[in-house]
């Protein structure tokens, strides 16, 4: 049975280890902050497979319970409260899970962080907050669990707090965040003034009132209410899930530490914006024009976003790029109606991409924070596990037929090309190509990092220099690091034994669980397409011979192929031939310099908003606070006041002959006005 | 004791006032130890008062009722409803709180510092317990008094010109109000507010008095363009004199809108409420832009307080269209609801912002934002603090600023799209100049020598910080509770102000 009980301990025992951790850090010292936080979320992680156990197996149903209200004014209402099916248990299990193994691994990294009991404190209450988010029955929640985690990717980003490039990062971070929630509320409300409801399951019984509704923003122009609601949401997840153009926050977050990377910049947070989506399917699937933008700013995100990865030369900020296009697959899946092969995509993504983040977090550890790429090389002999569980990733990233992306990413590239919405074929020559990127980024970091020469001295680790020292905190405690010099090592159990765990799913999950997810009625009632939709079906004849079948299908399908051709490119370039490398760069120097600087996406904002917009609250302020209202109003009266005064005050000279003169004057004109008159 | 309630929780602030004073600079000491067991006593009456409120009825409540000047019919009546309610129990919490917080602070006078917040508190209590215009009005008067002394006496280099700037400002819009009253009493012969709003007046009439009492409260929570007097007031007040001015004395005006305005002048009221609306959507936007531009922290929280106060009058006034034409009570409901939130809220908030501030001024004597630089290096708990407060500051769900915005903004959806697009963008702009003051303050590596020097929270501050920091997340967790208090005479101010007042005329 599901309960309210068991659902507020799975959401509530990592709020109390973060409460624990974080206000009481001191008294239970470093080893309580993170006992207490695991076992918090240990508990959580499998009270979440036992009610995804009792949903998907033992055929328990959805549960949809309110715990308590917020407020409650007349018919408008606000609780808060619990929807549990197939899809919200499903990201339970992959939150829990990931956010658990990014504990056990933060042991290792933070271990001299003098913000160790604070570091668990915050990925800890993220994890509520994610619960909260996924696990809500309403909008309110929603929006509560939307924000909270944004805050504490504020926190995390921020977590070096003495570090300029940290504190931008994370004020760049929540400002881009709060543009896309602006549009997602403006989204709930415009749900309220239609709907009149906050709650999940009237608004969805309630969504087919919607069709034919128009909107008339001004003049004579009508927009549908559908559109208008769902691309207001939309730009939420855009924020959220850092979809073009609200994705710059997202390499800039890397400036946190490593496991929250993980934990909230690859697998859990970023795909709010997904699982949101695909929660209000029943409304999604009423605005086709909504569908069509989102499968235009997916497969933009999913090409252009992996192409800047190719010129990266942080190893942390390869992966960020490559989790904004993997972000970008998933949103064309949601273009294209395929909900459940995007949240299947979240699912695996959320496994290999905290994998190799984690991975490249331990090879940061082995080079002593040493985050260029160019300085590595030849790791493969010094940290066995690490590169086996990185070569896991990355295949499984790439697509390679068998691994849990292969069966991820087959489903959206079948689900776009056979889409029929405006924006579809475009969408499928991004993703198609974006493969062939794909395979080509991944496999060159692979390269850099575990093979080839080795780029580093044994003795000059220190480095220090511009952009790579994952550790600022610890620039004065350098002499407490014995472990600063020396070759390369392996990382400890505590650092290896996620990446192991990790690499499990990341190899198989796919193979196990895309029957259910992708063909079967696994997300019946949690996911709705419209009838005559179904755009994994051609996938699902393929599928009849069950997934190793459908594996060794891949081999001949034109993505793997494409992957082939990325993977056959860098093997060439970065483990034979390096020197193309250069003159690559040289040749297609143009190119090389717009991926370079990103398309300009940061200069822009930063001369449009950052500095236009205190430019304006300075014009705002010195020519109309200061000047109109307090220099010509408020002191300009009282001036007035002052001169009027003086004026009159000259009248009473106290001469008397001045006063007499006055009289006769009067006596004048009162006689002559009555003589006029008369 | 329940019968005379009202009157205790305005004269105990007050008599013990008087009696803190005769102790003289002598027993500073035993001054303050009275002054803050008044200030206790009077929030200890909050307890059975919040107890005894029946918040199933929109009816006055604990009513005392007496003639005062029978020439004029001027009685000394005091009630409360579901509006008053909350507000005065944020008056006596914020004053035991300024009360803690000047402990070892001021040493000039200080027996005439406390004396003077006590009087100020009991004056408060006056202005929302009075049922006679002509009793709050002299409330509202009188208030201005001890906050003069408070800026003219402890308050910073340019206080004189604050202060004149501040008592000009708000006295000349309270004239307005009482031209206002006189036509009202000379019409009707009475002051009593009940009759003042079931009084028929013709749309001229509600025009004038609509305006007239538009003055008096857009200086008061203040509005643009009569702003300016707050920046230097906040600036050159001392800690306490902001937290009280922001905390409780900005909220005057929007209790006067929709004590006076809306229920006397309600057609008026909804023929005009775009000029209100307008400016409100002003103050959200322009004002967050100056706020942007501010180099003094306790200017940027005064501007940060303008613009949250928008959101007051954008509730309050909404709620005509929403009831008059879009016939949707509920979210007018919400609307006014969302601004009464706001107000109580933001009185919790800017108190800590203004608090925090002081805590600084404290220990380096700057306001300037560019003098500081990491303090959460050397205060980590009050770096903890500030980041709370300014995340509620910029009405992150789960804090209280939260709940108001949200509930005004979802209602202005319903009136229209481009007032919520509008007022929205406080979402961005808030979250801009308030983060940016604390990346700037906050965070960052040690700025200079003073930040490095620079001790955590005493336990004074402790007390402080975390009194305000419970109500912040008490009210953004669960709001019901509040909500709930005001419900009914939310619905009586709505049922009244749907009803226009020209029938018969």
């Amino acid at each position: 049975m599901i309960t309210s009980t068991l659902l507020l301990t799975i959401a509530l025992s990592p709020l109390v280890g973060a409460i624990i951790a974080g206000l009481f850090g001191k008294q239970v010292g470093r080893g309580g902050a993170h006992t207490v936080t695991i076992l918090g979320v240990a508990i959580s992680t499998a009270l979440s497979l036992y009610v995804l156990k009792l949903i998907a197996m033992d055929g328990h149903p959805a549960v949809n319970m309110s715990i308590y209200t917020w407020f409650e004014i007349g018919s408008i209402k606000a609780e808060v409260g619990f929807l549990v099916d197939s899809l919200s248990a499903l990201m339970m299990c992959v939150v829990t899970s990931v956010s658990l193994m990014v504990h056990i691994y933060t042991i290792g990294y933070m271990k001299d962080d003098p913000g160790y009991q604070r570091f668990f404190a915050y990925i800890s209450l993220f994890t509520f907050a994610m619960l909260m988010l996924v696990m809500s029955n309403n909008f309110m929640q929603l929006f509560f669990g939307w924000e909270a985690v944004g805050l504490v990717s504020y926190l995390l980003i921020g977590f070096w707090y003495k570090r300029p490039t940290a504190i931008f990062a994370n004020l760049k971070a929540f400002l881009v965040n709060r543009v896309g929630d602006f549009g997602f509320l403006l989204g709930i409300g415009m749900l309220l003034a239609y709907l009149g409801t906050l709650d999940y399951a009237t608004a969805f019984a309630r969504a087919p009132e919607l069709v034919g509704q128009t909107f008339t923003p001004w003049g004579s122009t009508e927009w549908a209410v559908p559109t208008v609601i769902c691309i207001l949401l939309f730009i939420g997840a855009m924020g959220k899930s850092a979809q073009v153009p609200l994705h710059v926050w997202l390499p800039d977050s890397m400036e946190g530490p490593t496991p929250i990377s993980a934990l909230i910049h690859a697998a859990t947070m970023v795909t709010a914006g997904i699982f949101m989506v695909a929660r209000m399917s029943p409304l999604y699937e009423l605005s086709e024009t909504a569908l069509s933008f989102i499968l235009v700013i997916g497969a933009i995100t999913a090409l252009f976003m992996g192409l800047i990865g190719v010129v990266q030369n942080d190893i942390k900020r390869v992966v960020a790029y490559s989790t904004l296009s993997q972000l970008g697959y998933m949103t064309v899946a949601l273009g294209a109606s395929a909900y459940s092969a995007a949240i299947f995509h979240l699912m695996t993504h959320a496994f290999f991409k905290a994998l190799l983040f984690l991975g490249a977090g331990s090879v940061i550890i082995a080079m002593h924070h040493q985050q260029d790429l160019r300085r590595m090389g030849g790791l493969s002999k010094y940290m066995r596990v690490t590169w086996i569980t990185a070569w896991v990733g990355t295949l499984a990233l790439i697509g390679f037929p068998g691994t849990s992306g292969f069966f991820s990413k087959d489903a959206i590239l079948i689900a776009v090309q056979h889409a029929e919405r405006p924006g579809a074929t475009f969408a499928y020559i991004c993703v198609l190509l974006g493969v062939a990127i794909t395979a080509f980024y991944s496999f060159r970091m692979l390269y850099l990092a575990f093979h080839g020469k080795e780029r580093f001295g044994h003795d000059n680790d220190h480095a220090h220099d511009a952009h790579h020292d994952d550790h600022g905190a610890h620039d004065d405690h350098h002499d407490d690091h014995g472990h600063h010099s020396g070759p390369p090592h392996e990382s400890p159990w505590v650092v290896t034994l996620p990446l192991i765990l990790l690499a499990i799913p990341s190899l198989l999950i796919g193979a196990f669980t895309a029957g259910p997810l992708l063909f079967g009625n696994f997300f019946d009632g949690a996911i709705f397409v419209a009838e005559g939709r179904a755009p994994l079906a051609e996938m699902a004849q393929h599928f009849e011979h069950g997934p190793l079948a459908f594996a060794l299908h891949g081999f001949i399908t034109v993505p793997v192929w494409l992957a082939l051709i990325g993977f056959g490119v860098a093997t060439y370039i970065y483990l034979f031939n390096p020197a193309v490398a250069e003159k690559a760069k040289q040749v297609l120097a143009p190119i090389h310099r717009i991926l370079d600087k990103k398309y300009g996406f940061d200069e822009l904002y930063q001369a449009l908003f950052a500095r236009g917009s205190v430019a304006m609250g300075k014009l705002f302020w010195q020519a109309g606070d200061q000047a109109v209202i307090d220099g010509a109003l408020v002191n300009g009266s009282a001036g007035l006041v002052a001169r009027t005064a003086f004026a009159i005050r000259r009248l009473q000279s106290g001469f008397l002959y001045h006063y007499a003169f006055m009289m006769i004057l009067g006596l004048i004109v009162v006689i002559g006005a009555f003589a006029l008159l008369q | 004791m329940l019968d005379v309630i009202l009157s205790l929780l305005i004269w105990v602030p007050i008599a013990g006032g008087v009696a803190v004073l005769t102790t003289g600079e002598r027993a500073a000491t035993g001054g303050k130890w009275l002054a803050l067991i008044f200030a206790l006593f009077t929030l200890g009456l909050c307890v059975p008062l919040w107890m005894n409120f029946d918040d199933a009825s929109a009816n006055l409540q604990f009513v005392e009722r007496a003639a005062w000047i029978r020439t004029f019919n001027i009685e000394y009546y005091l009630g409360i409803d579901g509006f008053s309610l909350p507000l005065i129990v944020l008056t006596c919490i914020v004053t035991v709180l300024v009360l803690i917080s000047a402990w070892e602070v001021i040493e000039y006078k200080s027996t005439q510092y406390y004396a003077a917040f006590l009087m100020l508190a009991g004056m408060m209590n006056g202005v929302f317990a009075a049922q006679d215009a002509i009793l709050f009005y002299v409330f509202f008067e009188a208030m201005l008094i001890p906050m003069f002394v408070i800026i003219g006496v402890w308050g910073g280099p340019k206080r004189v010109y604050a202060t004149f700037k501040f008592f000009l400002y708000t006295f000349l819009g309270s004239v307005f109000m009482l031209i206002g009253l006189v036509y009202l009493y000379l019409k009707g012969q009475s002051f009593q507010l009940i009759d003042l709003q079931s009084m028929t007046l013709n749309m001229t009439e509600q025009t004038w008095l609509f305006f007239a009492f538009l003055v008096a409260f857009a200086v008061k929570i203040p509005m643009f363009p009569v702003h300016t007097w707050l920046p230097d007031a906040h600036v050159e007040a001392p800690t306490g004199g902001s937290m009280v001015l922001a905390a409780v004395m900005l909220k005057i005006g929007g209790y006067g809108f929709l004590r006076f305005s809306m229920p006397i002048a309600p057609d008026a009221s909804a023929a005009y409420a775009w000029v209100i609306i307008a400016l409100s959507l002003i103050a959200v936007v322009y004002i967050g832009f100056v706020a942007l531009a501010q180099q003094d922290m306790k200017k940027l929280i005064a501007y940060s307080s303008i613009s949250h106060m928008g959101f007051v009058t954008l509730g309050l006034f909404i709620a005509f269209a929403l009831v008059l034409q879009k016939n949707s009570p509920d979210t007018a409901a919400l609307a006014v609801q969302g601004a009464m939130v706001q107000m109580i809220s933001h009185g919790f908030v800017s108190a800590a912002m203004f608090g925090a501030v002081g805590v600084l001024y404290d220990r380096v004597h700057s306001r300037q934002i560019a003098d500081y630089g990491g303090v959460m290096n050397t205060m980590p708990w009050f770096g903890a603090f500030v980041v709370l407060f300014a995340m509620a500051n910029c009405g992150l769900p789960g804090t209280s600023g939260f709940v108001g915005e949200f509930m005004v903004i979802l209602a202005a959806v319903k009136a229209n799209f481009w007032i919520a697009f509008a007022s929205a963008l406080t979402l961005i702009i808030g979250a801009a100049y308030t983060l940016w003051l604390v990346k700037r303050v906050i965070f960052g590596d040690v700025a200079n020598s003073h930040v490095a020097e620079l001790k955590d929270l005493n336990s004074r501050e402790w007390i402080v910080m975390s009194v305000l920091a419970f109500f912040v997340l008490l009210i953004g967790l669960w709001p019901a509770p509040l909500i709930d208090v005001m419900q009914p005479s939310v619905e009586a101010l709505l049922q009244h102000i749907s009803q226009t007042k020209l029938i018969g005329v």
